[in-house]
């Protein structure tokens, strides 16, 4: 198992090595098009919309709770 | 509910630079690439602080005049919000840093006047924790932090601009000019700025609450 995840690492880490030398050696300015042509860079803006849709839903329950001490406190 | 409407647009507004800060265009440049993007998340952070610091300076002056607690509050809370905006802009920068000039810490002006003004603005946070009386407290917070605000200005706005930096707009490189930011660029970032802006003053409103609600909390049982 270990030595399988080893394995998968070094050539993953290889694999990228090989992709970004290979990258490097076009004369344009490298940009992320790939990632987007292929559409995985939505992918990430989801996940963070899905992260900071969290964040902001906690923030509402910790403002609603504040607005209810607030009242009781009025009365 | 229509009382809320401005956190709404702030989370709207972050969640529009989210989008369109990685989807939309941006100029290509080199060493930078595609971490011009950063501006989006990186810059905004400063722009947010500058804005708290002067919301933060107007309560302090409000409660030189006045004497309220409430301003004095206020002021402390909104200084501890960009503060806390400053911490993030400066690792954030820290790391853009790393990849694009070579290195976590490069010996920069305006690095160095933000190093400066964080720990002016510690200073302020530590002297409100050293006096006692509240009212004492609150008088001298509030001179410290006009002269504060006065240091971070001079030294994240006017010193880097005398001197040669590898920031933009500093040293006589155009801020934001034509090789910075596009228009394209621009309709993401200013809006990123009123966001991410809007989020953090909400998060001081609720610690503002906390703190009142505290206050008279104490008042009641002791």
């Amino acid at each position: 198992m270990k030595n399988t995840v080893k394995l998968f690492t070094t050539l993953s880490l290889l694999l990228m090595a090989i992709w970004s030398s290979a990258q490097s050696r076009m004369p344009e300015v490298e940009m992320a098009d790939a990632l987007r042509e292929n559409g995985k860079i939505y992918v990430v803006v989801i996940v963070l919309c899905i992260v900071f849709a969290g964040i902001i839903g906690y923030l509402v329950i910790i403002d609603r709770k504040l607005s209810k001490l607030e009242k009781q406190r009025k009365k | 509910m229509i009382k809320h409407w401005w956190k709404a647009l702030g989370v709207v507004l972050v969640l529009y630079t989210i989008i369109f800060g990685f989807l939309g265009e941006v100029p290509r440049q080199p060493i930078l690439n595609e971490t011009i993007r950063n501006t989006y998340f990186h810059v905004t952070m400063w722009f947010g602080m500058i804005i708290l610091m002067v919301a933060s300076l107007v309560y302090s002056i409000k409660y030189l005049r006045t004497e309220e607690s409430r301003s004095d509050l206020k002021a402390k809370e909104l200084a501890i919000s960009g503060f806390f905006l400053a911490s993030l802009g400066l690792v954030t920068g820290s790391i853009w840093a790393r990849f694009t000039w070579g290195a976590f810490w490069v010996n920069d002006a305006k690095l160095n006047g933000t190093a400066v003004t964080i720990l002016i603005y510690l200073a302020y946070f530590v002297l409100r924790g050293s006096v006692d009386d509240p009212q004492k407290k609150a008088r001298i917070a509030a001179v410290y932090n006009i002269f504060a605000f006065v240091m971070m200005f001079v030294f994240i706005g006017i010193l880097p601009r005398m001197t040669d930096s590898l920031h933009p707009g500093n040293g006589g490189n155009p801020a934001f000019g034509a090789y910075d930011m596009d228009n394209k660029m621009r309709m993401v970032f200013y809006p990123a700025v009123v966001g991410w802006t809007l989020i953090a003053v909400w998060i001081t409103d609720i610690k503002i609450r906390f703190h009142r609600l505290q206050k008279n909390n104490n008042e009641k049982y002791s």
